[in-house]
């Protein structure tokens, strides 16, 4: 799905102090993963990111989304179709002041026919559960509302990959929820998802978790993988899930105790396990 | 109404007081909208007071009021002994002693250097150079921006987290009384994010400096706050500390909001019948109490 060979980004806005965001990419995505992308501040995540559908083009290397060179303008189209972006910050993405008209504008200019168009807009403001606010302007909308019409309009473009950076993060947690389920949703019917997040227990919701630092891919593997290293983690300006601590903390303590543990669920269940102590018993 | 000198270690009047507070967007058109309607809260002078709410409750409504950016329609704000509804309102002086910090306060940045942004409202408020400088300084090493490194760097190069601290520092250098977050570490990597409540916390602790803090993030108002408002819907449903506040988990979820992941481990563990402390709110309180509760040894011989 997207194949990314040695790619090097450099920013030079600022000429006295040009910046070298990505140092040597080398990245293959397949259809249907999930991938989350963590990092800390700097380390060169968003800039990724704004390659998967050429917002960015390599300063040099390659990006190929399905075959096609993001470096070849003749692909630009076809590209931002299959690949949709959600950002972090709502407003900078809402361009229609009528709800259900801003979610309509990337379906529209695919040229659908009204019919289509209209059911689109519906299911994608039904699986963010924005449909009743159809008709509102969307700048008296909430930012997690505003979000949702966000992911609804990349929604409605039935892309094959979306992308979405740090899009939960003005999300209440009950918002949070909703997205992260619309993704789980959108995965199991086939949607690649690439996720970046600061909140460690959401990273624990793909299957395959990227660690970047400085420009560089750190690790990538499983989540039950990557959250077993927590001294790496942590040196990479990360940390576990609480969770996650937990068990760690009491692993130590009693080295039978499983550990990675990446759900509430998970550490109940375990900690149920484990013998009552007499004092406490008794 | 005299706001009398904190003395003692004695909290008398309130710095913030928010009685029965209304707002409603945009009143007698079709797109009139509710946004407050009816709340009441108190902070203390150097207490730390988180504010949290489904989104479109209002909180961000609320905290605009704080500052005199909307003025009270209906009900009450008083901050440091200022009636806002007041018409001879020193607003000028409520900006500087009330400092806000919106979500992406990255967003503000407006000029071409680091040092100059910063510099900006301290320079506005007619301090003299040398004044000036020393406060710009100050609030860069407050927010662990290096002065000579950072002060002649172009804004608009600098990544976003970098941003965001150059935006809190030019906050910061007005020396605020009160300081209001919105959403203080949306954005910020978990490392640089707990750096940064700990850094909160030394305002608190240091410079006395009363922090009002707006938030989604449960588990780090959890170990930041030391009181908590809840608003649904336009009115402060709940108040009470972390623990009172998160121990009533089936409200808080009926909210929209969470409880954080050590308490939802503990609760889950008195749902099996383990008679566990559910109102922990730290992996080393919950680590604590689960060695206390369960025999570890025992299952370290089995190992």
């Amino acid at each position: 799905m997207i194949v990314v060979e040695d790619v090097h980004h450099t920013y030079d806005v600022d000429r006295a102090h040009p910046v070298t965001a990505l140092k040597g990419i080398n990245l293959h995505i397949e259809e249907g993963e999930y991938v989350v992308i963590i990092g800390r501040n700097g380390s060169g995540k968003s800039t990724l990111a704004k390659h998967f559908n050429a917002l960015l083009i390599p300063t040099s290397g390659d990006v190929s989304i399905k075959g096609m060179n993001t470096k070849d303008p003749q692909h630009l189209t076809t590209i931002r179709h299959s690949v949709g972006m959600v950002f972090q910050v709502p407003d900078n993405q809402i361009i229609a002041t009528v709800v259900e008209e801003d979610v309509a504008f990337g379906p529209e200019n695919m040229g659908l026919p009204l019919q289509e168009l209209r059911a689109r807009v519906d299911e994608a403001l039904t699986v963010v559960d924005m449909l009743d606010h159809r008709t509102r302007p969307p700048h008296m909308l909430s930012a997690g509302q505003k979000q949702r019409v966000v992911i609804a309009g990349a929604i409605a473009m039935r892309p094959a990959c979306l992308v979405l950076d740090e899009a939960t993060a003005m999300l209440d947690p009950r918002g949070r929820r909703d997205v992260l389920d619309t993704m789980q949703q959108l995965h199991a019917q086939g949607v690649t998802i690439i996720a970046i997040t600061h909140f460690m227990r959401e990273a624990v919701e793909g299957t395959r978790v990227i660690v970047m630092d400085q420009g560089n891919i750190a690790m990538d593997g499983p989540p039950q993988r990557i959250f077993s290293q927590a001294d790496e983690l942590r040196q990479l300006g990360l940390d576990l899930p609480q969770v996650t601590q937990l068990a760690e903390r009491i692993h130590r303590r009693t080295p039978a105790f499983p550990t990675p543990l990446l759900s509430v669920e998970e550490c109940v269940e375990e900690l149920c396990r484990l013998p009552q102590s007499a004092v406490v018993s008794s | 109404m005299p706001l009398t000198a904190v003395g003692g270690g004695e909290l008398m009047t309130p710095v913030l007081r928010v009685e029965d507070l209304h707002h409603t967007y945009l009143p007698g058109t079709p797109f009139e909208a509710v946004s407050l309607q009816g709340v009441n809260m108190e902070v203390q002078e150097g207490e730390i007071v988180a504010i949290i709410g489904p989104t479109g409750s209002g909180k961000s409504t609320l905290i605009q009021h704080f500052n005199g950016l909307i003025s009270p329609q209906r009900g009450s704000v008083t901050v440091l002994g200022q009636d806002l509804r007041d018409h001879d309102l020193d607003i000028k002086r409520l900006r500087r002693q009330v400092g806000m910090i919106f979500q992406t306060p990255e967003q503000q940045l407006f000029e071409q250097y680091v040092g100059d942004d910063i510099a900006f409202g301290p320079r506005n408020f007619g301090l003299d150079a040398a004044e000036v400088r020393q406060r710009v300084k100050r609030a860069m090493e407050m927010v662990g921006l290096g002065f000579e490194d950072f002060k002649d760097r172009l804004t608009f190069s600098l990544s976003g987290g970098e941003m965001r601290k150059v935006a809190i520092a030019g906050v910061l250098a007005l020396e605020p009384r009160i300081l209001v977050f919105d959403e203080p570490t949306s954005g910020l990597d978990p490392a640089t994010a707990s750096e940064f409540l700990a850094k909160i916390r030394e305002l608190r602790d240091l410079e006395k400096v009363t922090i009002i803090i707006v938030s989604h993030n449960m588990e780090s108002v959890a170990q930041l706050a030391d009181r908590i408002y809840v608003i649904v819907q336009g009115q402060s449903v709940l108040e009470g500390t972390p623990q009172q506040i998160f121990s009533q988990s089936d409200q808080i979820r009926d909210y929209g909001l969470d409880t954080p992941q050590v308490t939802q481990v503990m609760q889950g563990l008195r749902s099996c019948g383990r008679p566990v402390r559910a109102d922990l709110l730290s992996v080393r309180e919950a680590e604590e109490e689960i060695c206390r509760c369960f025999d570890l040894t025992e299952r370290q011989v089995d190992h």
